[in-house]
């Protein structure tokens, strides 16, 4: 049997360590039959080149800061010096400042740092797909990752303003990019114990409920659920689906006690 | 390995990822406050450390090395276990 994504060659930004959910979508693509290449950022660049080599095979590394604009206009270059174009991009990218994770109160958030949060893990994924789109053949696959962001969470603040921003968004984009045989997706999975998690100073709260609470039980250590998901995602196993949030979250999302 | 061969590998990986003077890291040193170590550079170094020593330390564990000495003490004990 050939893998679910054999010949695919796949973009996967957002490795930074071996609990990264990117690290899980990047090693489960691999096994299937993608060439990877990931994006590494700023400072954590060094680190993304180590974890690489934990992969199964070693993918190249390309340096991307979705908010650089010099970055974004050489992207497709560097991706091309590995592949010769893309049929899927895994956007793992997300980042607000301490403050606004409930290091103060909601209300009190500025506008720097709430707007520093959006870039980053919203607008983001609009810069990204502009930047990869020209390596697109006639289908490609686009998935993001989201947390549910229909309530209010602990300690989570304008992440989850920006989360619900980047459900919208690829709403939009999936909208716009229908009729070039791009989708857009995303997967709202439960809480996982990755670098992004640790910096959200209540998430063991959430830990305790989703385990007790999701029909289907959740590890908090596992990342493969989620990671299946956005591979699936990316396949062509989905290709009437866009502008969809598929929740892999031991079905937390779907009962109210 | 000895403990001086560790603390000296531990000394070229904390220069090379985070700029700590190798001269600076000596056993009773602790990572966070006294060599300037962030949790960016600590799992970078983690990383690195268990390429060069050939020992897995996971997260549980990174939580109590709290100074250079604990580090060494242990990627020693868990070198010995591999």
């Amino acid at each position: 049997m050939t893998g679910l994504l054999e010949g695919k060659r796949v973009l996967v930004t957002g490795v930074l360590t071996e609990a990264s959910i990117a690290f899980s979508v990047a090693r489960i693509a691999q096994e299937q039959g993608a060439s990877v290449v990931l994006t590494g950022f700023g400072r954590g660049l060094s680190l993304t080149r180590r974890i690489a080599r934990r992969l199964p095979t070693e993918p190249p590394v390309v340096e991307l800061d979705v908010t650089d604009e010099e970055h974004l206009a050489e992207l497709s270059a560097k991706v091309l010096e590995h592949v010769d174009g893309l049929d899927g991009v895994m956007h793992a990218i997300g980042f607000a400042p301490e403050s606004v994770l409930g290091g103060k109160p909601f209300v009190e958030a500025a506008w720097s740092e709430v707007g520093t949060a959006l870039q980053v893990s919203t607008w983001s994924l609009a810069s990204l797909t502009r930047a990869t789109m020209p390596l697109f053949g006639e289908r490609a696959s686009i998935v993001g990752l989201d947390f549910d962001a229909s309530v209010a969470w602990p300690s989570y603040d304008w992440m989850g303003v920006a989360k619900a921003g980047l459900a919208s968004a690829a709403r939009y984009l999936a909208r716009d990019l229908g009729p070039s045989g791009v989708r857009v997706n995303l997967v709202a999975a439960g809480p996982l114990r990755t670098m992004a998690a640790k910096s959200i100073p209540g998430f063991s709260k959430f830990e305790e409920v989703w385990g007790t609470r999701a029909p289907l039980g959740w590890d908090i250590a596992d990342t493969t659920p989620a990671a299946r998901a956005c591979v699936a995602l990316l396949s062509d196993w989905f290709p009437a689906t866009t502008g969809e949030i598929v929740h892999v979250d031991g079905g937390f999302h779907a009962v109210g006690a | 390995m000895s403990q001086t061969d560790i603390l000296a590998g531990l000394a070229a990986i904390l220069e090379e990822v985070a700029g700590v003077d190798p001269a600076d890291v000596t056993a009773d040193k602790t990572f966070i406050d006294d060599l300037d170590v962030d949790s960016l550079s600590m799992v970078e170094v983690v990383v690195a450390a268990e390429e060069k020593f050939g020992v897995k330390i996971p997260d549980e564990d990174v939580k109590t090395l709290k100074t250079v000495g604990d580090a060494v003490s242990y990627i020693q004990r868990a070198g010995v276990a591999a």
